[in-house]
This record gives C-alpha cells, sequence and structure tokens, in this order.
C-alpha cells in the first residue's frame, strides 16, 4: 500500500510541467500562439504545474515576454536560422527533446497545418496518446479525458488518453484568451538534432499577402452558387474588406474554377470555426455544415427559405444576395462611421 | 514506382449518427460506409497518374485495417481501378494502433509513395499519416494539394499556414493529401465491379501494438436555437443583433 502511495507520488514528481509549442510569423506570435498558452495555462492550472513554452525562430524578448500574460512561466527561446523552415521530422525531434528536457506531461499545439504535421510524429516519438482538435479543457485529469468533435461535428466523443504524456491540439479560435500576469523567465537553448533527415527540396514559397487568412479570420465571408457566376464576387470581397474578414465559399464555386480551392470551406475543403460566418446564396448541403458549424454565429442569405443553412444558422434572411449585400455594405458602414 | 493508398471505412456523410448502449457505442444499424472521402481523392489522384505513362506508376495498393464488414469499401476501391488489396484483420482501436498496423505491412512489401487523406470523416484526427511516417522514419509532407512526377521527381505543392509551398521528394516518403488533389472521386463501372472480384485481396493478421487513447462514450450536440429571420428590407435590425447581441462586429 504505502509502496504503492510512495511510487505514484514518484511518477508524479517526475513530471512538471505543460509545455505549449508556439508559432511566430517573422518574429511575432499569432493570435494563436496566446489561445495555446491560455489554454496550456488552464491545463497546468489544473494539475497544479507551470507551463513552459517553445518559440523556434527569431523573436525578440519582448515579444517572447507576451507570452507571460497568458500563463507562461518559463520560455525555452531557440534561436537558429536553420530551424526557421519547418521541417516535420527536425522539429518533431527537437520538440521531444524539449518535451523530455521540461519533463511535460501535456503537450499543446495548434490543429493547424504546422500542428497536423508534427503532433502525429511527435505522438509516436514520445508514445503519448494525442486528442486533436480539441475545443475545451479536460472533462477529467485521473484518467485524462477530453471532448471532441467527431462524425465531422456531428456528435462530440470522449477520449481517454491511457500514456503519461499526452498530446493535445487545439482548434484555432476555440478558447478564449485568459490574461495572467506571471514573471517569465527565457532560457536560450541549442538541441542536438540530426540534418540528415530532411529531404524535401523546396523550390518555391507563395506567402499569402494582404489577405486575411482563412482558418485565422475571426469573421469570414462566404459565396456559394447562388452568387450566379464569378463576376459577381466583387461585394463579397468589399464587404470582407469592410469587417477585417476571411473569404471563402462552398464546394461548388471551387470545383467550377470560379474561386481558388484554398477558399472552399467544407468537410473536405476548410474546417472553420469563426466568431461569424455569413453564408450568402449557399444552401448549406450537409458537407458544408461540417466545415463551418462550429462558427459561433452564421449570418446565411439565401432566396429559398427551405434551404438547410437556415436550420444551421443564427440569422436568417430569405432574399437575393445580391440585393442584400449593397444595403448590408452600406448600413454597416453607416453603423461604422456613426 | 508502387503507391499504397491507406483507406478508412467510414459512414456516409449524409447518414444520421446514433450512439447505443448508452452513448458508448456507435450505432451501426442501417448505416451506409463509404471509403473515406480524403482517402477516395488520394487513390483517384493515385489512378490519375498511373494512367499517364510519363509518371511511370507501375501499380496501386489499397490498404485497410478493418474486420470483414469494411471488405465492401476494399472492392469499390478495386472496382474503381486498384490493383490489389491489403485488408489488415483488426478492429481500427485507436489512430497509433491503425499507424502501426499498416508500418508493420509496409515494412514487409516495398512501396514508394504512401498516400493518407488528411482526415477521416470519422473521428476526425488528422493523425495516422504522420504517425505513420514516424513509424517508419521517413519523410512525410501533410496538406499536399498537388502531386506529380516529372523526369522521376515527384513535385509536390503543399498549404502552409498561410500561404503555399512548392518541393520535391525523394521516395520513399508518406503524402497526407487533402482537398485540390483530384476534383471528383470516380464511380466505379460495370466492367471494374466484375474485375474487382478477380482481384486479389490479402488478408494480414494484426501485429501486437499497445493503444494509447480510448473512446470512452459519445455526446449528443446541444440543441440549436431556431434561426430569427430578418425582413430584407430591415437590414438594420441585423446590424443590431450582430453589435449588441451577438457582439460580433
Amino acid at each position: 500500500m504505502l509502496r504503492g502511495a510512495s511510487l505514484q507520488k514518484k511518477i508524479i514528481n517526475i513530471y512538471m510541467s505543460v509545455l505549449v509549442f508556439t508559432e511566430n510569423w517573422d518574429g511575432k506570435f499569432k493570435k494563436l500562439s496566446f489561445e495555446l498558452a491560455s489554454y496550456a495555462s488552464s491545463v497546468a492550472g489544473k494539475l497544479g504545474i507551470t507551463t513552459t513554452a517553445l518559440s523556434i525562430g527569431k523573436v525578440e524578448e519582448d515579444e517572447l515576454k507576451k507570452l507571460a500574460n497568458f500563463g507562461v512561466s518559463k520560455i525555452i527561446d531557440i534561436r537558429n536560422d536553420k530551424l526557421i523552415r519547418l521541417d516535420n521530422q527536425v522539429y518533431t525531434q527537437v520538440i521531444s527533446t524539449v518535451a523530455e528536457r521540461e519533463k511535460a506531461t501535456v503537450v499543446v499545439i495548434s490543429n493547424n497545418n504546422t500542428g497536423k504535421a508534427i503532433a502525429p510524429r511527435l505522438s509516436v516519438k514520445l508514445k503519448a496518446g494525442i486528442v486533436s482538435g480539441v475545443t475545451g479543457l479536460p472533462v477529467s485529469l485521473e484518467p485524462m479525458v477530453i471532448r471532441k468533435k467527431v462524425f465531422s461535428g456531428k456528435a462530440y466523443s470522449l477520449v481517454e488518453i491511457k500514456t503519461p504524456v499526452k498530446i493535445l491540439t487545439l482548434s484555432q479560435n476555440s478558447y478564449e484568451l485568459v490574461p495572467r500576469d506571471l514573471d517569465s523567465v527565457i532560457e536560450s537553448f541549442s538541441p542536438d538534432y540530426d540534418t540528415g533527415v530532411i529531404k524535401t527540396t523546396v523550390k518555391s514559397v507563395q506567402k499569402q499577402t494582404g489577405k486575411v487568412i482563412l482558418t485565422d479570420a475571426e469573421i469570414v465571408v462566404s459565396g456559394g452558387r447562388g452568387m450566379k457566376s464569378p463576376d459577381h464576387w466583387a461585394p463579397l470581397e468589399e464587404l470582407a474588406e469592410l469587417l477585417g474578414a476571411g473569404l471563402a465559399c462552398s464546394r461548388p464555386v471551387s470545383d467550377e474554377g470560379w474561386r481558388s480551392h484554398e477558399e472552399h470551406a467544407g468537410q473536405t475543403g476548410k474546417i472553420i470555426a469563426p466568431n461569424l460566418y455569413m453564408a450568402f446564396g449557399i444552401s448549406g448541403a450537409i458537407q458544408h455544415l461540417a466545415g463551418v458549424s462550429s462558427s459561433k454565429y452564421i449570418v446565411a442569405v439565401n432566396t429559398d427559405k427551405d434551404a438547410p443553412i437556415f436550420e444551421a444558422a443564427d440569422y436568417g434572411i430569405v432574399g437575393d444576395a445580391h440585393k442584400v449585400l449593397p444595403e448590408l455594405i452600406k448600413e454597416i458602414k453607416a453603423a461604422k462611421s456613426s | 514506382m508502387k503507391i499504397l493508398v491507406c483507406m478508412s471505412n467510414v459512414p456516409d456523410t449524409t447518414t444520421k449518427i446514433r450512439f447505443t448502449q448508452e452513448n458508448r457505442k456507435f450505432d451501426s444499424t442501417g448505416v451506409q460506409w463509404i471509403i473515406n472521402p480524403w482517402d477516395e481523392l488520394a487513390l483517384t489522384r493515385a489512378l490519375q497518374m498511373k494512367e499517364d505513362p510519363a509518371q511511370s506508376i507501375e501499380k496501386i495498393t489499397v490498404i485497410n485495417v478493418g474486420t470483414a464488414h469494411t471488405e465492401p469499401t476494399l472492392r469499390k476501391a478495386l472496382a474503381i481501378g486498384a490493383d490489389d488489396a491489403i485488408r489488415i484483420d483488426a478492429e481500427p482501436a485507436d489512430a497509433y494502433f491503425v499507424a502501426g498496423q499498416i508500418a508493420g505491412v509496409v515494412k514487409q512489401k516495398e512501396f514508394d509513395i504512401i498516400l493518407c487523406g488528411i482526415e477521416s470523416s470519422d473521428y476526425n484526427g488528422s493523425t495516422v499519416g504522420g504517425m505513420l511516417a514516424e513509424f517508419l522514419e521517413i519523410p512525410s509532407v501533410s496538406a499536399i494539394s498537388s502531386l506529380r512526377i516529372e523526369n522521376n521527381e515527384v513535385l509536390i505543392n503543399r498549404d502552409i499556414d498561410g500561404g503555399r509551398e512548392e518541393l520535391t521528394i525523394p521516395v520513399p516518403f508518406v503524402g497526407i493529401v487533402q482537398k485540390g488533389i483530384a476534383k471528383e472521386p470516380r464511380i466505379p463501372a460495370m466492367r471494374g465491379i466484375m474485375m474487382a472480384r478477380q482481384k486479389p485481396m490479402e488478408i494480414f493478421q494484426p501485429v501486437d501494438i499497445q493503444i494509447l487513447t480510448k473512446t470512452t462514450g459519445f455526446e449528443s450536440l446541444p440543441p440549436k436555437e431556431p434561426c430569427k429571420m430578418i425582413e430584407p428590407e430591415n437590414i438594420k435590425d441585423l446590424i443590431n443583433l450582430l453589435q449588441n447581441e451577438a457582439k460580433v462586429i
């Protein structure tokens, strides 16, 4: 009995932190990194341990310190020019080295493209059970059970992680920022890693410029077949610009080549969860709803009052998008200037 | 080159999702099973590549971890045009287990390009492809939106957060594919269905792999408030709701 209890205590003492993998954009943290830090700190708080953040790349001290505002007490700062380019295998090595060094029991990563590339590899490397696309805190800690959406948003499942080290990937825009002012220490670190695994050769990189990145967007303006022609996108673009919103479209629109597939929101396109999703001329096929139903509010404009989009929407207008859009733009401008 | 396409057997997207045994088990009564949509796109692209002699694809194999009830899904893949199929005879307990099983088979056979859909439409994990690559200690490229072979070189476009990257990679590697890789999936023709019956389907017994996670139960989504309808002439009301009720603009 006594032996069992002391053994358990020992196991608990082995793990000291929740590790959060942050992402920066040319040296500046994205909002998602603060969401991740907030989430990791809430998990750490429940476990009674501290939060350590890992930053790879050239991020200045002022910027690193911003993580402390969201509950991070230690920042591992890896500045290595060779690590600026994301290679799944190298990043997996580096994060697992840091996770072991920091005695992390939970590793928190974004469920974006970067996270999806790294987290599964890390799961095998650390033999750590993973739950991906989580949107809230664990429902229990011992054993650790997490709720996540399954069947493309049609239900929740409860997943138990059976391993001592656990990986959680957080859906973007699903966890509120929680300000917690802490003193933090920054520690420089140069991990060893094997560059021999880098096999890919990047021939070109095109960065989206001037546009709001769809998966980062807090508001998304979206058009469907009801827009009738690719020539009718100007009012959607104007509305998006007015609201600082990302632009999306339905599957037929991208399949027809009216818009790039990168804008396709839906089950096989991008899964998004903005605060506000505005659907114009989209009927709301189940596959489309699977990609957007996690939005906090949905506005639908469609000529067909029986369109399924109205079952998913919070606010609806039965009307022609071509007539509603100019009015909407006018009224938003008026509301903004008042 | 030889391509392996990993497939999940999932409920049709339009299926009503229900649970039994006090919400502990998925209720498969009356469920129509399909090839996971992303895996189907991967297979479609593999077939397009094989049809182009310049890309010199020798063979396309499909693989699935599942009990005998998943065989119709593999047969459908054969009917669409895959050359042979492998089924690992086990319940797919979790992503780690599935990836470990597939890795076990890949180590015995040789494949140059291993394709996985970026996600499955049942558990939406997005993890099997990356795990498989780590088990095999080979590179993986995720979010692939275009894939082709030119002069024996594999050319890939992939989405990165906030942009796009074009890259080349030596084989073997795991390619995790998404929307854009192929357009419409193919529908099996009668001739294909007849031929599929003759194509080889190999059954492997599972290897010993630990299970790291367990689905302990399911919950339905909370019911949604009905949509508030606004007359097209009262756009101001919508702005008011968005500003003061939803507080999103």
